[in-house]
């Protein structure tokens, strides 16, 4: 395993082309303006890849520290987490999840809050095994 | 969430067996533990060893061990072998009204949700200790 640091502008195409062949879309305006948000900005935001020893994108991770939303106390939310399907089952996603509560916690909160896609097992599996459980809200929609 | 009994012991076995696959354990040992007759217990074994997770008990006093793969395996795998699937079920009097029909899609929302929980859920992650 390589090394964490923070996102730079540079990184876009390879985060761009991580979460393509994951998602099957390009969203490249998108990820423009989440790294321009949270790479390098405001030190409740952080935007972190994970590299190869060879440098090259292996995963990255997008949190934020929000208060009161939907009238909670001040918790790190995960926004993305995504690692390269052939770099799986090497402690990537667990070390930038790691890295992460660490920052979070270095602002003061202490709790950690994510959403995820209820029949996407694969990645509810992976924050179950991180420790997360059912949290307080109960996310709800419906079509306009 | 209400689960079979049988469930709640195939759940049982399977977690206490798998905290160490080197280990074996018979049914009454089992049954003791979970405080449930090793008849009851038995059919249980049976059950989880025709699905590959678990082998051996040859009599009353034949040991289990775990041979499944405590990563790859949820709770959901486990729950899957002892109760209905959801929507195998057969339809109840009153489902194809517009009350009953909207009832249905509540009590489907329910068993989503909970199917997701469990299937979230590894063996793995159950063992060990809570971060």
């Amino acid at each position: 395993m390589g090394t964490i640091r923070a996102a730079e502008p540079a990184d876009l195409p390879a985060i761009t082309d991580l979460d393509r062949r994951l998602t099957g879309e390009t969203k490249a305006t998108y990820w423009q303006q989440t790294l321009e948000r949270y790479a390098g900005g405001p030190p409740d935001r952080h935007f972190l890849v994970a590299e190869t020893d060879s440098g090259a994108l292996a995963g990255f991770a997008v949190g934020e520290v929000r208060a009161w939303e939907f009238g909670q106390p001040a918790a790190g939310w995960v926004f993305a987490l995504q690692v390269d399907p052939k770099l799986r089952l090497k402690g990537i996603g667990t070390t930038l999840f790691d890295e992460l509560c660490a920052r979070f916690r270095e602002q003061g909160v202490r709790r950690v809050r994510t959403l995820v896609d209820r029949r996407d097992h694969l990645i509810l599996s992976f924050f179950r095994s991180q420790g997360m459980v059912a949290g307080p809200s109960l996310e709800l929609d419906r079509e306009l | 969430m209400k689960l079979q009994t049988a469930t709640r012991l195939g759940l049982y076995a399977a977690l206490e067996l798998a905290r160490d696959p080197e280990r074996t354990l018979s049914a009454a040992d089992l049954a003791e533990r979970f405080g449930v007759s090793a008849h009851h217990l038995a059919k249980v074994l049976r059950t989880l060893s025709a699905a590959g997770l678990v082998r051996g008990g040859r009599g009353a006093t034949g040991g289990y061990r775990f041979t499944g793969n405590r990563r790859r395996t949820t709770l959901m795998d486990v729950v899957a072998l002892f109760e209905p699937a959801p929507g195998r079920r057969a339809p109840e009097p009153g489902e194809a009204t517009p009350i009953g029909q909207g009832l249905q899609r509540v009590l489907a929302e329910i068993d989503e949700i909970a199917e997701a929980t469990l299937r979230s859920i590894s063996l793995e992650t159950m063992l060990r200790p809570r971060r």
